[in-house]
């Protein structure tokens, strides 16, 4: 199996990173603070100012390390990236399929509605009783509807615009819900529909977050199979979008990022004090919120779980990159359509 | 019209092992290193320095530049031995081996292929090389026969047809072969033997199934 390599996430103000051999040495004020062996790391991402040497960046390209900068609030600024991977024949049959999407469609739908209502399913099992006779059957609602979309999908609902429809439906009902699912005792930690750029309140910050990690990660993932990032299926082109990678994350954000958020949460590992509000209302992580959030997230992606397909166990982390290892499978010719990722 | 990319002599080997293999390496440009790949590129980084140098009588060539216009092949030869015989030298190519001599002829091939290359590009014939297995640190003579060159022109020509086609062949999955190969985590023999529609099908008709009762 592939190794999980590890991503460093660099978020003190004022950090350097530079080479030194073959390592990736971390200072703060001087001082050494982390020392990582390049065979060792995947990705490097930095947020802020941040200070990176142009050796460093040289070796990350050499070594296929991806290392990407954000700005204060998260936000994409740049990316350091190696020759091209892959080949010119998997981009031009992932060009040709984008012009014909409907079944790679079809499966990135979904994976997403399943493992959705699987992560409502579960609240279910595990707190059903608790929540009250209102909440759980409005849960239980969402459900039923969620599999009648399934069966849609499954009966040969085709037309992209159907399936980004039903998609966009099946987003809608989870979120009417998920509030629900937010049992932490804060009175501050609230739900109040999903809003983002900026979040409005704390649960959206940190699924805002989440999903900007998980992006990265399939990015990456795209890359390093020789896919095009910027030509998706579900989603539409646009310059500077990742569109691939908002493709391939479609299916694990139920899981890997929301299901992380209720449970850090609810878990009280973030409480009200991990968020400030700016002017205008939107809500952001302290920095000390985002260390808890990205420790958790490092060991999340260590877990290992059944994958369906593969039939074999293998990290979380892992996932992205072997779905995009079928994706450009798939499009190569090797397998009859894109297997989705099914949590179960 | 161009005339056709010349097929890197490393990838007959390959081609001989398994000719998906050799299609994901050079088509879809994957590689995987692992334990035996990377003791490969240690032991290559001392033979493809080129160079020469002259050591009882005979003339040594490290990393030399072969290449058939007839076949369209072209590669590097690790060593290339020129042994002085009454009527001039004879080339003798010798190929450098991680491990030991196996039972499959893919090291004999690759050889071979640049025994003909040496026969076109020096007008003489070759009718041996060496392989010299690092693990036993021995040579093993291989004769280029009829057998072996017509193997070599077979493997040269079934590559050629994949490369011209663009085209990855299927997984066959073959215990013997693929328990070794570097690329199995990334050609995936046994998963990619299953239909996908089919598989998509039941996981949403299980996931439908209603709850068993807790």
């Amino acid at each position: 199996m592939r190794k999980l390599l590890n991503t460093l996430y660099v978020t003190t103000e004022g950090a350097a990173l530079r080479k030194d051999g073959e390592n990736l040495v971390a200072e703060v004020e001087g001082a050494e603070r982390a020392r990582v062996p390049f065979h060792m790391l995947g990705s490097v991402v930095a947020f802020g100012p941040v200070l990176v040497s142009p050796a460093l960046m040289g070796a990350c390209a050499a070594n296929g390390i991806s290392l990407v900068l954000l700005d204060r609030v998260d936000r994409f600024q740049a990316r350091v990236e190696g020759p091209v991977a892959g080949n010119v024949l998997l981009r031009r049959a992932q060009y040709a399929a984008s012009e014909a999407p409907d079944d790679i469609v079809r499966s990135l739908v979904m994976g997403k509605v399943a493992n959705q209502r699987s992560v409502l399913l579960r609240h279910l099992r595990d707190h059903g009783e608790g929540d009250g006779q209102e909440p759980a059957e409005a849960i239980s609602a969402v459900c039923e509807r969620l599999a009648r979309i399934l069966q849609r999908l499954a009966a040969g609902l085709t037309g992209l615009d159907h399936l980004r429809g039903a998609e966009g439906e099946a987003a809608q009902l989870y979120f009417s819900v998920f509030g629900h699912l937010v049992r932490s005792p804060d009175p501050e930690i609230r739900f109040l529909g999903r809003s983002r750029r900026p979040p409005l309140d704390p649960v959206n910050a940190v699924l805002s977050f989440l999903y900007t990690l998980l992006t990265h990660d399939c990015r990456s993932a795209a890359e390093s199979v020789g896919l095009d990032p910027a030509v998706g299926f579900l989603h539409r082109d646009r310059p500077g979008r990742p569109s691939l990678a908002l493709d391939l994350m479609e299916e694990l954000r139920p899981v890997l990022a929301d299901r992380l958020a209720l449970s850090l949460l609810n878990r009280r590992q973030l409480r009200a004090r991990d968020f400030e509000t700016r002017d205008g209302g939107g809500v952001l992580l302290t920095e000390e919120g985002r260390r808890t959030v990205l420790t958790a997230w490092q060991e999340r992606k260590r877990e290992e779980r059944l994958h369906p397909f593969l039939d074999e166990k293998a990290p979380l982390g892992l996932v992205p990159y072997l779905q995009a290892q079928f994706l450009s499978r798939h499009l190569r010719g090797d397998l009859d359509a894109y297997p989705p990722w099914f949590w179960k | 019209m161009e005339p056709p990319d010349p097929i890197p002599m490393s990838a007959l080997q390959h081609a001989v092992y398994c000719l998906r293999q050799a299609a994901l390496i050079h088509l879809e440009r994957l590689w995987a290193d692992n334990r035996f790949t990377a003791e490969g590129h240690v032991l290559h980084a001392v033979t493809d320095r080129p160079g020469g140098r002259r050591a009882r009588g005979i003339r040594r060539a490290s990393g030399l530049a072969l290449a058939s216009r007839r076949l369209g092949i072209a590669g590097i030869a690790d060593l290339v031995e020129f042994h002085l015989s009454q009527d001039g030298e004879t080339p003798y190519p010798v190929e450098y081996k991680r491990g030991k001599a196996k039972l499959h002829r893919a090291d004999e091939v690759q050889l071979c292929a640049q025994g003909l290359c040496l026969e076109e590009m020096t007008g003489r014939p070759v009718p041996a090389g060496a392989l010299f297995y690092a693990q036993t640190k021995r040579r093993v003579e291989v004769p280029f026969d009829a057998d072996l060159r017509a193997l070599t022109e077979q493997t040269v020509a079934d590559l050629r047809a994949v490369f011209d086609a663009r085209a990855t062949p299927p997984a066959i999955y073959r215990a013997d072969r693929c328990r070794a190969c570097s690329l199995s985590e990334l050609c995936r023999p046994k998963q990619l033997a299953r239909p996908v529609l089919a598989w998509r099908a039941r996981q949403i008709e299980q996931l439908l199934l209603p709850e068993p009762p807790s």
